[in-house]
């Protein structure tokens, strides 16, 4: 009986993502007809595809203790380097998707080792990261670049067949898929559980023998290469590749992240809460939507709330460890 | 006989020198496999250091490390655990929010067997049933899959002991692993301990505790000003000499100093009838409680007076020091301060006021309550002084410079200059600042919570003297303490603490260690005991 309160602690704030989950589709199916219908809930995925891809690469960043704020500005990056590349220059998109990921890897990569090596705060060397892959953006083009390749145009079309008219589309489909290999890099690899250990305590890390420097990088890389992704899925999303795109996305990551029951300062939290942090962000957009005469920026007054709430939450399950006798 | 041929362990001329300081000078050490072998010194002798250069930490300059006859450098602590020496710390180091079972196994899970997957997936029920086998080798059962910090400190420092082992060391290191235990779980650590000397294990200790390094070990190597003093029997060595050879001070001059020092305020240095001739009450306490942390208490505090605080740990003297300082919110009570004609009594809500009364409270923990450590000496110094006049009254930079002057003569602290960040001092001087600091303030009242905790023996006769001294000046000392013996010598009166409530007061010749323990062994409330909290966690834990 003893144990049952302490077991409840830790899964606080990942169950009240799923009761906010739950609440929130509950009130809408109640309010609106036919706002929990398969249909609608595959646009959730599908719409929010882009954000979950780049959050669970940011879950990874804030369980390490790290924050990556360049992570919108390497979606316009990748989109606009991949639309130039295969509209201007007439690059194969089987070689243009494996560069684009390659770049946002890197470039991940490229900011951890800057955390790591001169132990810089990974707020500002992300900062920086956001301004240099915006300004290569802007300078690549400023116009939007409309995707006309039949690659880009069929992916769009595709859909995975799930009986009736319904179908999961690609994007969808790659975000299930970055989903569940975030799931098993998290809970079920060396490199995932050394993240957590990193953002719960970075020095212990260091003198349990961990790799802490290797693995402070690698997230950072797979931050970008999430990045990376989630700009080519904008691609296929949008058909177009746009360097200005996802301005601010990384500030609606770190919300679907904190909002998902991962505590900001690291080293507790779940890739399956940041899934249904996304799509509790894409449930108010949609709700809102329905509502005719809300203007959209209500969605933004309801996020805001929301994680004022979860902070508070958030604060509350810190508290009991840190009191000593 | 274990002859000299047997060494696990051999350190031979390690030399290790930083800017300015030669850390260790040609220091020879050998552990032998089935001992347990302190190291002992004061701060700064090189005890730390010798660790570090034997983990990994630092390079040595010269000298080797020769272990099971192969000579090893290791170069990271990862290094030394691979080599087979593991290390356990003060502080627990492992991850608090991780599960129990997953602290012993971090970076080396094992992998699911026999799957027909293009991807390896960690073993959870194997780290799991390995974990509870782990700790069963210290006779430890408790539920691995719980997190790390839901358990009670001492049985984190078991699961970090586990994890060592499990490592597969020949070494083990404990590094001051008791200072943050109560007798119980010392008991328990110690138990443990003799346990892996028998299996063979070569155990390397650090405690500036006496009574518990002479309980535990086999031999004892001091080191003192980074030399090498000696290596001895603990059988063969008296305290009154090791604490000699510390010191580095000849056993004779040592002897009649401790004689010649005041044994306490009122038995040497005021004459017993003044002391009753001006009882001015500065303090009481009248029923002063919160619900889960303390029950009712009742004080009464005299100006020049030094009240004793002893109880185990966890029985609720840090708790007593919170409420009143105002940290904590009493649900009940009140205190009243002499001279303040507030009838209805003196209303603490937080430390502000609480300073603004004329107390003052040096925590229990030095590196995260008290000191910041990036800023000078002068500037911990002044912080308090500064708050009690007002933020935007500046005080100039002279008259700063006079005050710090002042008291880093005043009460000795050793610094080369008052601009020193505070954490390149020794524990003991940076605990001094701190005093420093609230003396600065005139507190009427002093709460020390802890005060010469790890801190070295000389610098800890030199803060109990400078107690004494406060005291004669009319300042009211509330000391707290978990060396009894300390207790003893510094106080006038002591109450005594158990189970969250006071049980006892003791007061002149009443106070003795002996009568402090008996009053703690013999006062015992079933009732009380079946809802204690940390204590009775860790002891049912381990025990079960």
């Amino acid at each position: 009986m003893a144990r049952l309160p302490k077991l409840q602690t830790q899964f606080i704030p990942i169950l009240a993502t799923l009761a906010t989950f739950l609440l929130l589709g509950l009130m809408g199916s109640l309010r609106y007809t036919g706002f929990l219908s398969p249909g609608v809930f595959l646009n959730l995925v599908d719409d929010n595809a882009f954000l979950g891809i780049a959050a669970i690469g940011m879950t990874f960043v804030i369980l390490s203790g790290g924050i990556d704020l360049s992570v919108g500005s390497v979606i316009g990056l990748t989109s606009i380097v991949s639309a130039t590349l295969v509209e201007k220059h007439h690059v194969p998109p089987g070689v243009v998707i494996p560069l684009v990921l390659a770049l946002g890897t890197l470039l991940g990569a490229g900011m951890g080792a800057l955390i790591r090596f001169f132990e810089l705060a990974p707020f500002l060397v992300t900062l920086a990261g956001m301004f240099l892959a915006r300004g290569i953006a802007l300078m690549i083009s400023l116009e939007s670049i409309q995707l006309t390749n039949p690659f880009y145009q069929a992916v769009s079309a595709f859909r995975v067949p799930l009986g009736g008219a319904l179908g999961l589309p690609a994007n969808g489909l790659v975000f299930l898929g970055v989903l569940g290999f975030g799931i098993y890099l998290a809970s079920y690899t060396r490199f995932g559980r050394n993240t957590y250990a990193l953002g719960g305590s970075d020095s212990s890390a260091l003198l349990m023998g961990l790799p802490v420097g290797r693995t402070k990088i690698g997230v950072y890389a797979l931050s970008g290469f999430c990045s990376a992704l989630a700009g080519v899925v904008y691609t296929f999303y949008t058909s177009s590749g746009n360097a200005s795109a996802a301005g601010g996305l990384e500030l609606d990551a770190i919300a679907a992240v904190v909002i998902g029951g991962t505590l900001l300062s690291g080293g507790s939290g779940y890739i399956l809460g940041t899934w249904l942090g996304v799509l509790i962000l894409g449930m108010i957009q949609t709700a809102i939507s329905f509502e005719n005469t809300l203007s959209s920026w209500w969605t933004k007054i309801i996020i805001g709330g929301l994680l004022f709430a979860f902070i508070v939450i958030q604060r509350s399950v810190i508290r009991p460890s840190s009191k000593t006798a | 006989m274990n002859s000299i041929a047997s060494v696990l362990l051999q350190m031979n001329g390690i030399q290790k020198s930083f800017p300015g300081v030669l850390a260790l000078d040609q220091v020879n050490f050998a552990l032998r496999p089935g001992e347990i072998h302190t190291l002992m010194g004061e701060n700064g002798a090189g005890k730390s250091t010798l660790i570090k250069v034997l983990t990994g930490v630092y390079p040595v300059d010269s000298g080797e490390i020769i272990l099971h006859g192969n000579r090893i450098e290791p170069r990271s602590p990862a290094d030394a655990q691979r080599a087979g020496i593991s290390t356990v710390y003060q502080e627990v180091n492992l991850i608090p929010s991780l599960s129990v079972a997953e602290n012993i196994f971090l970076g080396r899970q094992p992998f699911r067997k026999g799957l027909l997957s293009p991807f390896k997936i960690l073993d959870w029920a194997a780290m799991k049933s390995g974990a509870e086998a782990a700790l069963l080798r210290l006779d430890l059962r408790l539920d691995v899959t719980l997190r790390l910090d839901s358990h009670s400190i001492a049985v984190q420092q078991m699961v970090a002991i586990a994890r060592a082992l499990d490592v597969s060391a020949q070494v083990l290191i404990l590094d001051e692993p008791t200072s943050s235990l109560d007798v119980d779980e010392v008991k328990q650590l110690f138990q443990v301990m003799r346990r892996l000397r028998d299996q063979g294990l070569g155990i390397l200790f650090v405690s500036h505790f006496l009574d518990q390094v002479y309980e535990i070990s086999d031999r004892i190597t001091i080191l003192r000003n980074g030399k090498l003093i000696g290596t001895y029997k603990a059988s063969e060595l008296p305290r009154m000499e090791l604490i000699a050879k510390m010191m580095g001070k000849e056993l004779a001059d040592f002897e009649s100093a401790a004689m010649a020092a005041p044994r306490r305020v009122t038995g040497a240095d005021l004459p017993q009838a003044e002391v009753e001739r001006s009882p001015k009450t500065l303090l009481k306490v009248q029923g002063l409680g919160k619900l889960g942390s303390l029950a009712p208490v009742h004080l009464e505090m005299k100006k020049g007076e030094t009240l004793g605080l002893a109880g185990l740990l966890g029985s609720g003297r840090s708790e007593l020091a919170r409420l009143l300082f105002g940290i904590d919110r009493a649900d009940e009570g009140r205190i009243e301060l002499s001279g303040s004609q507030q009838s209805e009594g003196l209303s603490l809500s937080s430390p502000r006021d609480a300073v603004q009364a004329g107390f003052a409270l040096i925590p229990e923990d030095r590196k995260t309550q008290g000191i910041f450590p990036d800023l000078s000496i002068r500037e911990n110094l002044i912080l308090a002084f500064q708050a009690k006049k007002g933020w935007f009254k500046t005080l100039d930079l002279k008259a700063q410079y006079a005050l710090v002057e002042h008291y880093i003569k005043a009460i000795g602290i050793v610094a080369a200059s008052p601009e020193q960040a505070i954490k390149t001092l020794s524990g003991g001087n940076q605990q001094k600042v701190i005093l420093a600091r609230w003396l600065a303030s005139q507190p009427q009242l002093l709460i020390l919570d802890e005060p010469t905790r790890g801190i070295d023996v000389g610098a800890k006769a030199e803060i109990q003297k400078l107690i004494v001294s406060l005291c004669q000046q009319g300042m009211a000392v509330l000391f707290i303490s978990s060396e009894l013996e300390e207790v003893v010598r510094v106080s006038e009166r002591v109450v005594v603490l158990k189970d969250h409530r006071k049980i006892g007061e003791l007061k002149g010749t009443e106070i003795s260690e002996h009568a402090i323990m008996n009053a703690i062994a013999s006062h015992s409330d079933p009732e009380l005991a079946a809802a204690g909290t940390s204590a009775t966690g860790a002891s049912g834990g381990g025990g079960s």
